[in-house]
């Protein structure tokens, strides 16, 4: 029997699982070797668990979600968490530091009618996961490489390092040290192709903290720079702002600036 | 089972597939009426217009595209145009000329995704596009071709195809030079004659023969098919500046949904998109897309919803000749961006998103920095009319069943290729009888 896969959605853009669908060489290929039990965006048919492998986009948001995921993960055998959202609470993580109440009322006539958490939350934060995924969105080349070593039952395996090394590898020119535009290169995960500096701009953090990321080497260069106080805290509060490394020191750095103010 | 003799039937679609987000549809009848009908979004809201103030309005492209994957450049567009409004930046004609390309790409891309992904199973009788190409692969590897076409050329400007990383205020980070769009001709032509095949193949589909009581509201530019710029047109006669939106459209919130219901004051649902935008613009397609466009056999300007898929095909042939004209006649920009000066003031912008008009509106205070952002997505304009259409239909289901029931509401939904996750949330079919 083919192995059984799901794609399940929380809060989250719908971009990172749309990487298999953008898979258009490999789709077919990879529909004849898997079967795609419950995969709600491309496919009407909902099958049962339990599955072989949930790959699993969102982060947790609100009080019916944080039940579905124990749910999914019940249901399922290896569970892969896909993108910023879902391995590390994503954009919508930034209401982790303000009132969601206000954000209500913000975006919302009537805020009442609205269910929702204080806090968006990596998947990790509520169920086991097997393997994280980093990205915004994640690569489709990597998602794919994921699933061959998961079917041919190895362990995935990608790198951790930081940017920079896949950014000289490309041959493109330093954006902080030709042209001292900020740059999160440093400390953040390769996976993406070193874009941005190839796109003439710094890396805005997509993939999330580097294994290594030296953060306080890395405080420095943005001081060196002139980028310090609430300007810094919020380039490490974006996209995936919430993952430990970079919350810690932009909220060191936050605590700072308002004991000096 | 609910029987039929019993007096109140419920229809509940608990998790529409096949549209991009979560909603669910919840109908009630009452001896043949009517009594309730809720589209509900039930995707969490995510609060951007919360979270975005206190942001540098510089970083706004890059959060913003982070609302639809499905469709990040049209969220990046309508940001970019709003704030060079506030802050009176004027755009080199190459750049304008570039974006045009740009929104090509995400039009091609994300019209295939819907046309054989979402919606052609249905027509074909097939759950997914799976077993679809198990029916016909070559239709379906037609497909793929074409969407891989657009995602390169969103990726030749942008870097990649989901959240793109090249757009900023003022222009791009970078711009290719000649020879790197050239490079995207030999593909361009190829999918030229795919595109019109597919406008063929779906043309064919046994479409429902229905007329519906619609107003149509879309851009119109004084001599192109509207992308970035224009007016806002209406069939029933509407034709304001962009800035005054607000005197012509509200949004409203219902309790069962986590989307904002967007109405025309005074008149109500109104219907944005592909078939929106030929039926306001046809004179603007060109003679090769208009003669597509009349070998269909569909009467255009067309009232009838399930003729969109027709429309989109037909804007993938418009939108692959306009990147071959774009790609022709380039010639790089002095400059990849326009500088400017960050200031205090209000600005707003509309361009055609692959599902309709896309709507931002942003206050910065004298740092740039945002003071509050409106978004108002096609989704969220559309969700009344998707609900009208579907009061025309139901009457019509009552004795079938259930299977057959939520089929026929999901297709009726589909034909506005609803962005859920833009406009906060898919179907779950609910039908109380």
């Amino acid at each position: 029997m083919k192995p059984r896969i799901a794609v399940f959605k929380f809060a989250s853009c719908d971009g990172c699982q749309l990487q298999f669908l953008n898979a258009e060489d490999e789709l077919l290929t990879l529909a004849s070797l898997v079967e795609f039990a419950y995969f709600t965006e491309a496919r009407s048919r909902a099958l049962d668990g339990p599955y072989d492998i949930a790959f699993v986009e969102g982060s947790i948001t609100t009080p019916d979600d944080a039940r579905r995921i124990i749910e999914v993960r019940e249901r399922t055998r290896y569970l892969v968490t896909i993108g910023a959202c879902a391995t590390a609470g994503g954009i919508q993580a930034l209401r982790n530091w303000s009132e969601v109440e206000q954000y209500k009322r913000v975006v919302y006539p009537s805020p009442e009618f609205i269910s929702t958490l204080s806090t968006s939350t990596p998947i990790s934060e509520h169920v086991k996961v097997d393997f994280e995924l980093w990205g915004c969105p994640i690569d489709k080349h990597q998602l794919i490489d994921v699933v061959r070593s998961l079917l041919s039952r190895a362990k995935p395996a990608l790198p951790g390092h930081s940017v920079c090394m896949e950014c000289k590898r490309r041959g493109n020119v330093c954006v902080v040290v030709a042209r001292g535009e900020p740059c999160l290169g440093p400390v953040t995960r390769t996976g993406c192709g070193a874009l941005c500096p190839a796109y003439d701009r710094g890396c805005y953090g997509c993939f999330g903290p580097a294994d290594d990321a030296n953060m306080e080497a890395f405080t420095r260069l943005m001081a060196s720079q002139g980028i310090t106080g609430m300007d810094a805290v919020r380039r490490l509060r974006s996209i995936n702002g919430y993952v430990r490394p970079w919350r810690e020191t932009a909220d060191a750095i936050a605590k700072n600036q308002n004991q000096n103010d | 089972m609910p029987s039929r003799r019993t007096k109140t039937r419920t229809i509940n679609v608990s998790n529409l597939a096949r549209v991009e987000g979560e909603g669910a549809l919840h109908i009630r009848l009452r001896g043949g009426e009517i009594s309730e009908l809720k589209l509900e979004i039930f995707e969490p809201p995510r609060f951007f217009e919360a979270f975005l103030r206190g942001r540098d309005s510089r970083e706004a492209p890059d959060l913003n595209a982070r609302i639809c994957g499905i469709c990040p450049v049209a969220y990046q567009m309508s940001t970019v145009h709003a704030f060079e409004r506030l802050y009176g930046i004027t755009i080199d004609p190459a750049v304008r000329a570039l974006r045009r390309l740009y929104y090509c790409g995400e039009w091609i891309e994300s019209h295939a995704l819907h046309i054989h992904m979402l919606s052609a199973p249905d027509f074909m009788g097939c759950d997914s596009v799976i077993t679809l190409a198990e029916k016909d692969r070559a239709a379906v590897e037609r497909g793929l071709r074409i969407k891989q076409l657009g995602n390169a050329i969103v990726a030749k400007l942008g870097g990649r195809s989901v959240h793109p990383v090249g757009a900023c205020i003022g222009g791009f980070t970078r711009v290719p030079r000649r020879e790197e769009l050239a490079e995207l001709r030999e593909a361009l032509m190829r999918e030229r004659d795919d595109a019109l095949e597919c406008v063929r193949w779906v043309a064919r589909f046994d479409l429902p023969a229905v007329e519906r009581d619609i107003e149509f509201v879309s851009l119109r530019h004084p001599d192109e098919y509207p992308m970035n710029e224009g007016r806002i047109v209406s069939s029933r006669g509407i034709d304001a500046a962009q800035d005054e939106f607000d005197a012509w459209f509200e949004e409203s919130q219902v309790p069962y949904s986590n989307a904002l219901h967007s109405k025309i004051k005074a008149r109500g649902a109104y219907f944005v998109g592909p078939l929106a935008r030929i039926n306001l613009n046809f004179d603007r397609l060109g003679t090769e897309v208009q003669s597509a466009a009349r070998q269909t056999q569909i009467a255009w300007p067309s009232s009838n919803p399930y003729t969109s898929i027709v429309a989109r095909a037909l804007e993938v042939l418009y939108a692959i000749e306009e990147a071959l004209r774009i790609i022709d006649t380039y010639e790089p920009p002095s400059a990849p961006a326009a500088k400017f000066e960050l200031r205090a003031g209000t600005g707003c912008a509309i361009t055609e998103a692959p599902r309709g008009a896309l709507y931002h509106a942003y206050e910065t205070d004298e740092r740039g920095v945002i003071r509050s952002a409106r978004i108002v997505p096609p989704t969220s304009q559309n969700q009344a009319r998707i609900e009208a259409d579907l009061r025309e239909l139901i009457p019509q289901l009552i004795e079938r069943s259930h299977v057959e029931a939520t089929r026929a509401c999901e297709m009726a939904i589909r034909n506005y290729d609803p962005c859920i996750s833009c406009s906060t949330h898919f179907l779950r079919l609910e039908i109380e009888r």
